[in-house]
């Protein structure tokens, strides 16, 4: 298999990575880099729970080359939270205990996140509609739903 | 045992809604997952050649081809495997030895150096079937004549409560007779029958199955599993095997989901055998999501004939019920939950005169197994929806028909035993009042039409009755504890109930108590398995008395010192105390280090550690003609749920506008986590209502994926859950707690379909009530009318 050197920006640390051709972004986040935060779900962009941020937009890591990410901006939830403490929806997500099995919130919080970077005021349709993607079998969503809203509240 | 604590400074923990302990874990990603270890250059992968056919015999087995292949490292078939392994019934081998009895059936398994390899070379492998007549329907499959998929049934190793039937498909047999069905209906005004199917539907834990195993080079196996049970494992792997559950090792890090479905043993069978061929080799096996929907348990299929009638003042004096179970091609562990539908067969309900036959199936379908109710949302379905008939034709509001016939202490229950303290009643008129029952409102638009329902529920912890808990509770240096459990922590949020258990136990702040984790079989004290909805009941009651234990060696170690009598003494906010001399010291001064004789000769105490166990000593046999027996069950939790939607008539769509759920849980330790519980419950229960279903078509599984499979997903969830809590204790429960876990999805679907008939006059007797099947209803009720 031909292998490729890409270099791409993983939570703000510039990387330099060798990978085949048909290695996925997830698998390179979570083999190559050490970064399991990001979770294999279903491999087939259907569970969410490996949404990473790719140039700001959430992505499924499982659908996205690794090459496809040369170049590219990545955040993953592990990039989320840095020595300032927490992004204000994890903290929300802990207080409104929006986490129950914890699967789910590496990927749902990315997709909360980017949400709210493009609208910090969403309505409650508009944030079931971001995160729609993101399936739970755990919380009912109910305490999902009320984690963004109270980090949006938050600013 | 209610624990006096003479001088409350420190609040106790107990009831309040404790903030989840692996939260911060969670949220930022750190919480790690089986798939998340990292093994290192050693590490090869496992995948399995599943049977194509859902009924056929082996003739010719040729892997060759796939041994060949650079980077293959080893072949498993059923040739090597010994014995047949089960839960509860040992029907099943690891791999088939001559014979596949669903799609899906592990054939063989190929360990190689990628996942990729290990799966082309799969492909490689040569099999040649002679097709066999598959059983697809359970009651065509308990018939007379039936293909047998297990002729030598009657060699099988069983469980004593378990009645396999010789020479047939019914790997289990419930009977119960209590009264006189027969000589009752006559004295009946109103009787309703029935036909109500459940299909079959999948667990769907986010997090797929994966099991790393590992054989060392003096035999000793270490497995890291997403494991319900690692102790179960460790005992049943050991027993196919052959060797000593010493040696084989089960280590469980968070599970991301289970639902039963990793429960007992099914797909680390596999990674055990695999692993065993190239020893020093750790061997990973992850199922696909395409796998996870029929290659591990599913729910079993249920296909229930349901009779009640019931006297001119709405009394119940009889019910009859006949339960089908299509509960695939090993019921190992499904046989059990045909047994729990039988003992808990009227539902939540007072009858005198109860006649009910459920029967195990075996088909050519996916493997049934434990699921989320087991057993219970199934049965409810019909016999809820059955009820709100009786109801109706008595003219009797179907809540207050509820409250007169409803289970209360003191009540017989099915099985002849007197019942324990619960409110079922409360937990009705809560539920019903949330929703404003009674009270008509409009639809929110012209093409739709708004109905209310509702629907009750009980069940039981279904287990061998003695399935047992421990603990350990350990004393650090600085007076912090250690609390060592076997329980696994599923999201359900156990750590933090335990914790909370082992610091009000103790005396001492919450943040000074830490779960030993994860779970390892060489270091965790034994638990039966993460299931039952029974560990905040069973795990937290080991953990009381280790704690009580260890409260115990701490206050006669003082009492020594301070030449009191320990009865004098008590633990409160981390020190120990003395009422009658006032004295006082910090935990940490005493409990490693002990403490010095007055007149130096030398030191008293040391180490504290506390040790505990529960294992309930009550539970009886039951008659096997009757079902009848002095205790059949530890307890049951009942509850209510009620549902106000609303239905577009135009496209059959429904909308949960209100669900509210009350639940008598004895205690709640932890109250906000009892409510994400009833919370995430109704979306399950929802889900498995109006989307899910595993389309089987001649055995085939056509659906297993998300996108021809859909579970709800943030738009279909209800616009508004209310989650109410009743207590009424529980005699053996810490602090009173029963089980909530599972209960919270039982009346789900019967509570909405009863509320779509008060909408548009429907009844519709299968699952689920997709968009289409409502349509499709309301269009043949318009042309017939």
């Amino acid at each position: 298999m031909t292998t490729h050197k890409i270099a791409l920006t993983v939570n703000g640390i510039q990387e330099q990575v060798e990978v085949p051709s048909n290695m996925t972004l997830l698998t390179m986040l979570r083999e190559r880099l050490g970064l399991t935060g990001a979770k294999n779900g279903c491999a087939a962009g259907e569970c969410g729970a490996c949404t990473v941020m790719m140039n700001g937009e959430p992505v499924n890591s499982c659908l996205v080359l690794a090459v496809e990410a040369e170049g590219a901006e990545i955040v993953t939830v592990e990039g989320l939270s840095n020595e300032n403490g927490l992004d204000g929806l994890q903290e929300a997500m802990i207080e409104v205990t929006g986490t129950q099995c914890g699967f789910c919130p590496p990927g749902g919080l990315i997709s909360a996140r980017a949400l709210l970077d493009r609208n910090p005021s969403p309505s409650e349709d508009e944030i079931k509609d971001a995160l729609r993607g993101n399936l739970c079998r755990c919380t009912g969503y109910v305490r999902i739903l009320e984690s963004v809203k109270q980090a949006a509240k938050g600013g | 045992m209610a624990e006096k604590m003479k001088s409350p400074s420190v609040p106790s923990p107990i009831g309040e809604s404790v903030p989840r302990l692996d939260a911060l874990q969670k949220v930022t990603g750190e919480a790690v997952f089986t798939d998340d270890l990292q093994f290192g250059a050693d590490l090869l992968y496992g995948r399995i050649l599943r049977s194509p056919h859902p009924h056929a015999r082996i003739k010719r087995l040729d892997a060759s081809k796939a041994l060949a292949l650079p980077g293959v490292k080893a072949l498993v078939t059923g040739d090597d495997c010994k014995d047949r392994f089960g839960l509860y019934l040992k029907d099943r081998y690891t791999f088939c030895k001559d014979r596949v009895r669903y799609v899906g059936d592990p054939v063989a398994g190929i360990v190689a150096t990628s996942e990729r390899l290990a799966e082309q070379a799969c492909r490689l492998v040569e099999v040649e079937y002679e097709v066999l007549e598959p059983v697809l329907d359970p009651v065509q499959g308990a018939q007379d004549g039936a293909p047998l998929l297990h002729p030598n049934l009657k060699e099988y190793i069983v469980a004593p409560f378990i009645f396999p039937q010789h020479g047939s498909n019914i790997s289990n047999y419930f009977k119960l007779r209590k009264g006189d069905v027969e000589g009752a209906w006559s004295k009946c005004n109103v009787i309703v029958e029935g036909a109500y199917r459940v299909p079959h539907v999948q667990h769907v834990p986010i997090e797929p199955h994966i099991t790393v195993a590992k054989f060392d080079h003096s035999g000793n196996v270490t497995l890291w599993a997403s494991s319900q049970s690692p102790f179960a494992q460790r005992d049943l792997i050991a027993g196919s095997l052959g060797i000593s559950p010493n040696r084989v090792r089960v280590i469980s890090s968070f599970v991301g989901g289970g639902f039963g479905s990793k429960a007992g043993v099914s797909m680390e069978a596999l990674a055990v055998m695999m692993a065993q061929k190239v020893p020093g080799h750790p061997v990973k096996v992850r199922l696909t999501r395409e796998e996870e929907f029929y290659c591990s348990f599913v729910r079993q299929g249920l296909v229930s004939n349901i009779k009640i009638g019931a006297d001119e003042d709405g009394t119940l004096l009889a019910m009859q019920t006949e339960f089908y179970w299509d509960a695939g091609a090993y019921t190992e562990y499904g046989v059990n939950i045909t047994r729990a539908a039988g003992y808990s067969c009227t539902g939540p309900y007072d009858v005198p005169n109860v006649w009910s036959d459920s029967y195990c199936v075996y088909t050519n379908h996916p493997v049934g197994g434990p699921m989320r109710g087991f057993g219970m949302p199934e049965i409810h379905w019909g016999i809820e929806q059955t009820m709100d008939q009786v109801a109706q034709k008595l003219g009797m509001d179907e809540k207050e028909f509820r409250l007169k016939n409803c289970i209360r202490e003191g009540s017989i229950t099915p099985t002849g035993s007197k019942m324990h303290a619960l409110d079922l009643e409360s937990c009705i008129l809560k539920a019903a009042e949330a929703i404003d029952w009674g009270k008509q409102e409009p639809a929110s638009a012209p093409h739709k039409r708004r109905g209310k329902g509702i629907a009750i529920m009980w069940k039981a912890p279904a287990m061998p009755p003695n399935a047992g808990s421990s603990s350990i509770v350990r004393f650090n240096e600085d007076g912090t504890v250690s609390v060592g459990i076997g329980g696994q922590e599923l999201g359900q949020g156990s750590h933090t109930v335990a914790a909370q258990i082992a610091a009000a136990t103790l005396g001492v702040p919450m943040d000074s108590i830490r779960i030993s984790y994860p779970v390892d079989t060489q270091y965790s004290p034994y638990e039966w398995q993460t299931v039952a909805s029974r560990l905040t009941w069973s795990m937290g009651n080991a953990i009381r008395e280790a704690a009580l234990d260890a409260r115990r060696q701490i206050l006669e170690l003082a009492a020594e010192h301070w030449d009191e009598q320990p009865d004098d003494l008590d633990l409160h906010d981390g020190q120990v105390i003395s009422y009658k001399s006032e004295r006082s010291e910090p935990l940490k001064n005493l409990v490693v280090y002990g403490l010095p004789k007055e007149d130096d000769s030398g030191w008293r105490g040391g180490p504290i550690i506390g040790r505990g166990m529960f294992m309930p000593n009550y539970v009886s046999a039951l008659d096997p003609e009757t079902g009848q027996g002095p205790r059949a069950v530890v307890h049951f939790t009942p509850g209510c749920q009620a549902v106000d939607l609303e239905v577009d008539i135009e496209t059959g769509q429904i909308t949960l506008l209100r669900v509210s759920s009350a639940f008598d849980v004895g205690k709640a330790i932890n109250p906000d986590q009892v409510r994400a519980q009833m919370e995430g419950g109704v979306v399950q229960g929802a889900s498995t209502t109006l989307l899910e279903h595993l389309r089987l078509e001649n055995g085939v599984p056509v659906n297993p994926n998300f996108t021809d499979y859909r579970i709800a997903s943030t738009v279909d969830m209800p616009l508004k859950t209310i989650p109410i809590i009743v207590e009424v204790p529980q005699d053996d429960g810490p602090w009173g707690a029963r089980g909530i876990g599972e209960h919270s999805m039982v009346p789900t679907a019967p509570a909405i379909a009863n509320a779509l008939a008060d909408a548009v006059g429907l009844r519709i007797h299968d699952l689920p009530l997709s968009a289409e099947r409502v349509f499709k209803a309301l269009r043949d009720k318009e042309a017939a009318t």
